[in-house]
Protein backbone atom coordinates (compact mmCIF):
# COMPACT_ATOMS: atom_id res chain seq x y z
CA UNK A 1 0.00 0.00 0.00
CA UNK A 2 1.28 3.47 -0.98
CA UNK A 3 1.85 5.80 1.96
CA UNK A 4 0.51 5.23 5.71
CA UNK A 5 -2.19 5.91 7.12
CA UNK A 6 -2.98 9.40 9.11
CA UNK A 7 -3.23 8.58 12.72
CA UNK A 8 -4.16 11.41 14.77
CA UNK A 9 -3.86 10.64 18.90
CA UNK A 10 -4.92 13.04 21.20
CA UNK A 11 -2.02 15.38 21.49
CA UNK A 12 -1.47 15.38 17.89
CA UNK A 13 -4.57 16.65 17.48
CA UNK A 14 -4.95 19.23 20.58
CA UNK A 15 -1.76 20.59 18.83
CA UNK A 16 -3.56 20.83 15.44
CA UNK A 17 -7.01 22.57 17.01
CA UNK A 18 -4.85 25.12 19.07
CA UNK A 19 -3.16 26.15 15.69
CA UNK A 20 -6.96 26.42 13.53
CA UNK A 21 -8.18 28.27 16.20
CA UNK A 22 -5.33 30.92 16.71
CA UNK A 23 -5.69 31.04 12.91
CA UNK A 24 -9.16 31.56 12.89
CA UNK A 25 -9.08 34.28 15.82
CA UNK A 26 -6.09 36.48 14.02
CA UNK A 27 -7.02 36.25 10.33
CA UNK A 28 -10.73 37.31 11.41
CA UNK A 29 -12.25 34.25 9.37
CA UNK A 30 -14.99 32.98 10.09
CA UNK A 31 -14.32 29.16 9.37
CA UNK A 32 -11.37 27.51 8.96
CA UNK A 33 -10.59 23.77 8.62
CA UNK A 34 -8.31 21.06 7.69
CA UNK A 35 -8.82 18.27 5.54
CA UNK A 36 -6.95 15.08 4.40
CA UNK A 37 -5.58 15.25 0.59
CA UNK A 38 -8.48 12.14 0.23
CA UNK A 39 -11.04 14.62 1.37
CA UNK A 40 -11.59 13.51 5.08
CA UNK A 41 -11.58 16.19 7.41
CA UNK A 42 -9.64 16.60 10.20
CA UNK A 43 -10.38 19.38 11.98
CA UNK A 44 -12.29 22.99 11.93
CA UNK A 45 -12.75 26.21 14.21
CA UNK A 46 -15.45 28.84 13.76
CA UNK A 47 -18.45 28.92 12.75
CA UNK A 48 -19.15 25.35 11.26
CA UNK A 49 -22.68 25.62 12.51
CA UNK A 50 -24.96 25.34 9.80
CA UNK A 51 -22.23 24.34 6.83
CA UNK A 52 -21.75 20.50 5.74
CA UNK A 53 -18.01 20.62 6.26
CA UNK A 54 -18.16 16.71 5.19
CA UNK A 55 -19.11 17.35 2.35
CA UNK A 56 -16.85 20.88 1.55
CA UNK A 57 -13.97 18.62 2.50
CA UNK A 58 -14.60 15.81 -0.01
CA UNK A 59 -14.91 19.08 -2.59
CA UNK A 60 -12.07 20.67 -1.13
CA UNK A 61 -9.97 17.40 -2.20
CA UNK A 62 -11.59 17.12 -5.48
CA UNK A 63 -10.83 20.61 -6.05
CA UNK A 64 -7.00 20.70 -5.40
CA UNK A 65 -6.71 16.78 -6.83
CA UNK A 66 -8.65 18.55 -10.18
CA UNK A 67 -5.86 21.65 -10.23
CA UNK A 68 -2.85 19.64 -9.49
CA UNK A 69 -3.99 17.32 -12.53
CA UNK A 70 -3.76 20.40 -14.48
CA UNK A 71 -0.90 21.78 -12.99
CA UNK A 72 1.15 18.12 -13.96
CA UNK A 73 -0.28 19.01 -17.54
CA UNK A 74 1.48 21.93 -17.75
CA UNK A 75 4.61 21.05 -16.31
CA UNK A 76 4.07 22.62 -12.62
CA UNK A 77 4.40 20.53 -9.49
CA UNK A 78 0.94 21.07 -7.87
CA UNK A 79 -0.73 24.46 -7.59
CA UNK A 80 -0.45 25.29 -3.77
CA UNK A 81 -2.98 28.24 -3.21
CA UNK A 82 -6.09 28.74 -4.33
CA UNK A 83 -8.80 31.38 -4.25
CA UNK A 84 -12.78 31.37 -4.41
CA UNK A 85 -14.59 35.20 -4.39
CA UNK A 86 -18.02 35.38 -4.14
CA UNK A 87 -20.35 38.03 -3.32
CA UNK A 88 -20.85 37.61 0.11
CA UNK A 89 -18.21 34.63 1.73
CA UNK A 90 -14.84 33.84 -0.09
CA UNK A 91 -12.63 30.78 0.36
CA UNK A 92 -9.17 30.20 0.30
CA UNK A 93 -7.16 27.02 0.10
CA UNK A 94 -4.04 26.07 0.30
CA UNK A 95 -1.64 22.46 0.72
CA UNK A 96 0.41 22.21 3.32
CA UNK A 97 3.51 19.81 2.83
CA UNK A 98 1.93 18.03 0.19
CA UNK A 99 -0.62 16.31 2.65
CA UNK A 100 -2.89 18.09 4.37
CA UNK A 101 -5.25 20.99 2.57
CA UNK A 102 -6.10 23.86 4.95
CA UNK A 103 -9.09 25.96 3.81
CA UNK A 104 -10.09 29.06 5.25
CA UNK A 105 -13.65 31.11 4.48
CA UNK A 106 -14.06 34.62 4.64
CA UNK A 107 -16.30 37.80 4.18
CA UNK A 108 -15.71 41.35 3.86
CA UNK A 109 -14.40 41.38 7.88
CA UNK A 110 -11.08 40.27 6.63
CA UNK A 111 -9.16 40.77 3.57
CA UNK A 112 -7.09 38.62 1.24
CA UNK A 113 -3.97 40.08 2.09
CA UNK A 114 -4.50 39.30 6.03
CA UNK A 115 -5.78 35.58 4.85
CA UNK A 116 -2.66 35.16 3.02
CA UNK A 117 -0.25 36.34 5.86
CA UNK A 118 -1.55 34.70 8.67
CA UNK A 119 -2.38 31.08 6.78
CA UNK A 120 1.10 31.09 5.69
CA UNK A 121 2.30 31.37 9.32
CA UNK A 122 0.02 29.04 10.30
CA UNK A 123 1.03 27.31 7.49
CA UNK A 124 4.98 26.61 8.44
CA UNK A 125 3.80 25.24 12.03
CA UNK A 126 1.19 22.86 10.72
CA UNK A 127 3.50 21.93 8.24
CA UNK A 128 6.05 20.88 10.94
CA UNK A 129 3.18 19.03 13.03
CA UNK A 130 2.44 16.86 10.36
CA UNK A 131 5.90 16.14 9.72
CA UNK A 132 6.12 15.04 13.20
CA UNK A 133 3.20 12.92 13.06
CA UNK A 134 4.42 11.09 9.79
CA UNK A 135 8.33 10.92 11.02
CA UNK A 136 7.06 9.57 14.06
CA UNK A 137 4.51 6.87 12.83
CA UNK A 138 7.44 5.75 10.40
CA UNK A 139 9.87 5.77 13.29
CA UNK A 140 7.22 2.90 15.69
CA UNK A 141 6.81 1.29 12.47
CA UNK A 142 10.43 0.75 11.79
CA UNK A 143 10.42 0.11 15.98
CA UNK A 144 8.01 -2.84 15.37
CA UNK A 145 6.23 -0.88 17.97
CA UNK A 146 2.54 -0.87 17.18
CA UNK A 147 -0.27 1.30 18.71
CA UNK A 148 -2.85 -0.21 20.90
CA UNK A 149 -5.49 -0.95 18.34
CA UNK A 150 -9.02 -0.47 18.81
CA UNK A 151 -9.56 -3.07 15.44
CA UNK A 152 -7.61 -5.99 16.59
CA UNK A 153 -10.76 -7.62 18.13
CA UNK A 154 -12.57 -6.63 15.59
CA UNK A 155 -15.27 -9.45 14.44
CA UNK A 156 -17.63 -10.19 11.50
CA UNK A 157 -20.07 -9.77 14.33
CA UNK A 158 -19.48 -5.75 14.71
CA UNK A 159 -19.18 -5.27 11.08
CA UNK A 160 -22.91 -6.94 11.09
CA UNK A 161 -24.53 -5.22 13.09
CA UNK A 162 -23.05 -1.98 11.58
CA UNK A 163 -25.56 -2.93 8.98
CA UNK A 164 -28.56 -3.91 10.63
CA UNK B 1 -6.17 5.41 3.00
CA UNK B 2 -8.35 5.31 5.83
CA UNK B 3 -8.02 7.81 8.58
CA UNK B 4 -7.91 7.41 12.35
CA UNK B 5 -8.48 10.08 14.50
CA UNK B 6 -8.45 8.82 18.10
CA UNK B 7 -9.05 11.99 19.84
CA UNK B 8 -12.73 12.37 18.46
CA UNK B 9 -12.62 8.43 17.78
CA UNK B 10 -13.51 7.90 14.81
CA UNK B 11 -12.43 6.07 11.53
CA UNK B 12 -12.53 6.89 8.15
CA UNK B 13 -12.58 4.50 4.86
CA UNK B 14 -12.60 5.77 1.52
CA UNK B 15 -14.66 3.13 -1.27
CA UNK B 16 -14.51 3.83 -4.68
CA UNK B 17 -17.45 2.88 -7.08
CA UNK B 18 -15.75 1.88 -10.50
CA UNK B 19 -16.78 0.48 -13.50
CA UNK B 20 -17.89 1.29 -17.37
CA UNK B 21 -20.34 4.18 -18.13
CA UNK B 22 -24.24 3.59 -17.62
CA UNK B 23 -23.31 0.90 -15.68
CA UNK B 24 -25.29 1.99 -11.84
CA UNK B 25 -22.91 3.05 -9.95
CA UNK B 26 -24.40 6.37 -9.65
CA UNK B 27 -27.83 4.37 -9.15
CA UNK B 28 -26.28 2.27 -5.97
CA UNK B 29 -25.57 5.53 -4.57
CA UNK B 30 -28.58 6.67 -4.86
CA UNK B 31 -30.23 3.53 -3.78
CA UNK B 32 -28.00 3.80 -0.09
CA UNK B 33 -28.81 7.16 0.01
CA UNK B 34 -32.75 6.60 -0.27
CA UNK B 35 -32.54 3.74 2.23
CA UNK B 36 -29.95 5.16 5.23
CA UNK B 37 -31.70 6.93 8.16
CA UNK B 38 -31.08 10.34 8.09
CA UNK B 39 -29.00 10.38 11.16
CA UNK B 40 -26.61 8.19 9.73
CA UNK B 41 -25.82 9.93 6.15
CA UNK B 42 -24.79 13.37 4.80
CA UNK B 43 -26.03 14.77 1.79
CA UNK B 44 -25.33 13.42 -1.34
CA UNK B 45 -23.33 15.00 -3.89
CA UNK B 46 -23.26 14.60 -7.43
CA UNK B 47 -20.81 16.68 -10.02
CA UNK B 48 -22.68 15.57 -13.10
CA UNK B 49 -23.25 17.03 -16.69
CA UNK B 50 -27.25 18.73 -17.36
CA UNK B 51 -27.68 14.75 -19.22
CA UNK B 52 -27.04 13.32 -15.55
CA UNK B 53 -24.15 11.80 -16.50
CA UNK B 54 -21.40 11.60 -13.98
CA UNK B 55 -18.98 14.38 -14.23
CA UNK B 56 -16.01 13.81 -11.64
CA UNK B 57 -17.79 11.58 -9.08
CA UNK B 58 -20.68 11.08 -6.55
CA UNK B 59 -20.05 11.50 -2.70
CA UNK B 60 -21.93 9.99 0.11
CA UNK B 61 -20.53 9.73 3.37
CA UNK B 62 -22.16 7.60 5.60
CA UNK B 63 -21.94 6.92 9.73
CA UNK B 64 -23.42 3.79 10.28
CA UNK B 65 -22.04 3.00 13.52
CA UNK B 66 -19.64 2.29 16.01
CA UNK B 67 -17.20 -0.60 16.35
CA UNK B 68 -15.88 -0.65 19.64
CA UNK B 69 -16.29 2.57 20.71
CA UNK B 70 -15.02 3.96 17.07
CA UNK B 71 -17.48 5.53 15.16
CA UNK B 72 -17.00 4.45 11.62
CA UNK B 73 -17.63 6.40 8.85
CA UNK B 74 -17.38 5.31 5.10
CA UNK B 75 -16.94 7.80 2.07
CA UNK B 76 -18.54 6.36 -1.04
CA UNK B 77 -17.86 8.13 -4.41
CA UNK B 78 -18.05 6.85 -7.46
CA UNK B 79 -16.36 7.42 -11.04
CA UNK B 80 -17.28 9.08 -14.26
CA UNK B 81 -17.50 5.49 -16.15
CA UNK B 82 -17.10 7.05 -19.68
CA UNK B 83 -13.78 6.23 -21.21
CA UNK B 84 -12.44 10.15 -21.78
CA UNK B 85 -12.88 10.41 -18.39
CA UNK B 86 -10.09 9.09 -17.62
CA UNK B 87 -7.89 12.08 -15.41
CA UNK B 88 -10.45 11.94 -12.78
CA UNK B 89 -10.92 8.71 -12.50
CA UNK B 90 -7.16 8.61 -11.28
CA UNK B 91 -7.49 11.88 -9.22
CA UNK B 92 -10.51 9.77 -7.27
CA UNK B 93 -8.57 6.23 -6.52
CA UNK B 94 -6.33 8.08 -4.39
CA UNK B 95 -6.02 7.14 -1.14
CA UNK B 96 -8.83 4.26 -1.52
CA UNK B 97 -9.70 1.70 0.60
CA UNK B 98 -11.90 -0.46 -1.09
CA UNK B 99 -13.42 -0.75 -4.56
CA UNK B 100 -16.72 -2.09 -6.23
CA UNK B 101 -17.11 -2.89 -9.61
CA UNK B 102 -20.35 -2.71 -10.88
CA UNK B 103 -20.30 -4.40 -14.37
CA UNK B 104 -23.18 -4.17 -16.32
CA UNK B 105 -24.55 -8.09 -17.38
CA UNK B 106 -26.12 -7.40 -20.54
CA UNK B 107 -23.83 -9.02 -23.53
CA UNK B 108 -23.24 -5.93 -25.38
CA UNK B 109 -21.28 -4.45 -22.09
CA UNK B 110 -19.17 -6.79 -21.71
CA UNK B 111 -16.07 -5.59 -23.75
CA UNK B 112 -16.60 -2.19 -21.62
CA UNK B 113 -16.46 -4.18 -18.33
CA UNK B 114 -13.23 -6.04 -19.82
CA UNK B 115 -12.03 -2.47 -20.67
CA UNK B 116 -12.68 -0.79 -17.05
CA UNK B 117 -11.66 -3.61 -15.50
CA UNK B 118 -8.34 -3.18 -17.20
CA UNK B 119 -7.90 0.73 -17.00
CA UNK B 120 -8.84 0.44 -13.05
CA UNK B 121 -5.61 -2.60 -12.74
CA UNK B 122 -3.69 0.15 -14.87
CA UNK B 123 -4.81 3.37 -12.61
CA UNK B 124 -4.74 1.48 -9.08
CA UNK B 125 -1.16 0.87 -10.32
CA UNK B 126 0.02 4.39 -10.87
CA UNK B 127 -1.30 5.19 -7.48
CA UNK B 128 1.19 2.43 -6.24
CA UNK B 129 -2.24 0.21 -5.16
CA UNK B 130 -2.53 -3.83 -6.71
CA UNK B 131 -5.66 -5.06 -7.82
CA UNK B 132 -5.12 -8.33 -6.95
CA UNK B 133 -4.51 -7.12 -3.08
CA UNK B 134 -6.77 -4.35 -2.56
CA UNK B 135 -10.64 -4.84 -0.79
CA UNK B 136 -12.19 -5.71 -3.76
CA UNK B 137 -15.85 -6.60 -4.60
CA UNK B 138 -17.96 -7.24 -7.56
CA UNK B 139 -21.41 -6.46 -8.60
CA UNK B 140 -23.03 -7.79 -11.47
CA UNK B 141 -25.90 -5.18 -12.66
CA UNK B 142 -28.54 -4.80 -14.56
CA UNK B 143 -29.79 -9.15 -14.29
CA UNK B 144 -33.44 -7.82 -14.51
CA UNK B 145 -32.51 -7.23 -18.49
CA UNK B 146 -33.79 -9.93 -21.48
CA UNK B 147 -29.86 -9.71 -22.82
CA UNK B 148 -27.57 -10.39 -20.36
CA UNK B 149 -24.37 -12.50 -20.38
CA UNK B 150 -24.82 -15.75 -17.62
CA UNK B 151 -23.06 -15.18 -14.43
CA UNK B 152 -20.34 -17.60 -15.19
CA UNK B 153 -19.15 -16.43 -18.25
CA UNK B 154 -19.30 -12.83 -16.66
CA UNK B 155 -17.02 -14.05 -13.74
CA UNK B 156 -14.64 -15.97 -15.85
CA UNK B 157 -14.09 -13.22 -17.82
CA UNK B 158 -14.18 -10.46 -15.24
CA UNK B 159 -13.22 -11.98 -12.10
CA UNK B 160 -10.24 -13.72 -12.06
CA UNK B 161 -9.31 -13.19 -8.36
CA UNK B 162 -12.58 -14.63 -8.07
CA UNK B 163 -13.70 -11.75 -5.20
CA UNK B 164 -17.20 -11.99 -3.56
CA UNK B 165 -19.35 -11.23 -6.34
CA UNK B 166 -23.17 -10.21 -6.41
CA UNK B 167 -26.25 -9.84 -9.02
CA UNK B 168 -27.49 -6.74 -8.46
CA UNK B 169 -30.98 -4.71 -10.00
CA UNK B 170 -29.52 -1.25 -8.60
CA UNK B 171 -32.69 0.67 -8.90
CA UNK B 172 -34.76 -1.91 -6.98
CA UNK B 173 -32.01 -2.58 -4.51
CA UNK B 174 -30.81 -6.25 -4.86
CA UNK B 175 -27.40 -6.81 -3.97
CA UNK B 176 -26.97 -3.21 -3.42
CA UNK B 177 -26.61 -3.53 0.19
CA UNK B 178 -24.74 -6.76 0.01
CA UNK B 179 -21.79 -5.54 -2.07
CA UNK B 180 -21.26 -2.70 0.18
CA UNK B 181 -21.31 -4.53 3.18
CA UNK B 182 -18.53 -7.09 1.78
CA UNK B 183 -16.19 -4.61 0.32
CA UNK B 184 -16.26 -2.85 3.80
CA UNK B 185 -15.88 -5.94 5.40
CA UNK B 186 -12.56 -5.97 3.98
CA UNK B 187 -11.95 -2.63 4.24
CA UNK B 188 -11.74 -2.85 7.97
CA UNK B 189 -10.17 -6.40 8.52
CA UNK B 190 -7.41 -4.88 6.32
CA UNK B 191 -6.73 -1.99 9.22
CA UNK B 192 -7.39 -4.97 11.57
CA UNK B 193 -4.26 -6.36 9.73
CA UNK B 194 -2.25 -3.56 10.05
CA UNK B 195 -2.59 -1.79 13.30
Amino acid sequence: MPGLDLVLYEEEFKQVDAELQKLHFQANSKVVFLVDKNGQLIASAGETQGIDTTSLASLTAGNIAATGGMAKLIGEKEFSILFHEGEKDNIHISVIGQRVILVVIFDQRSSLGLIRLRVKKASEILGRIFEDIVSKAEREREEGKVPESPFAEISDEDIDNLFK
Amino acid sequence: MSFINYSSREINCKIVYYGPGLGGKTTNLQYIYKKTNPEHKGKLISLATETERTLFFDFLPLALGDIRGFKVRFHLYTVPGQVFYDASRKLILKGVDGIVFVADSQIERMEANIESVENLRVNLQEQGYDLDKIPYSMQYNKRDLPNIAPLDEINKVLNPRNVTWFEAVAPEGTGVFDTLKSVAKQALFELKKKY
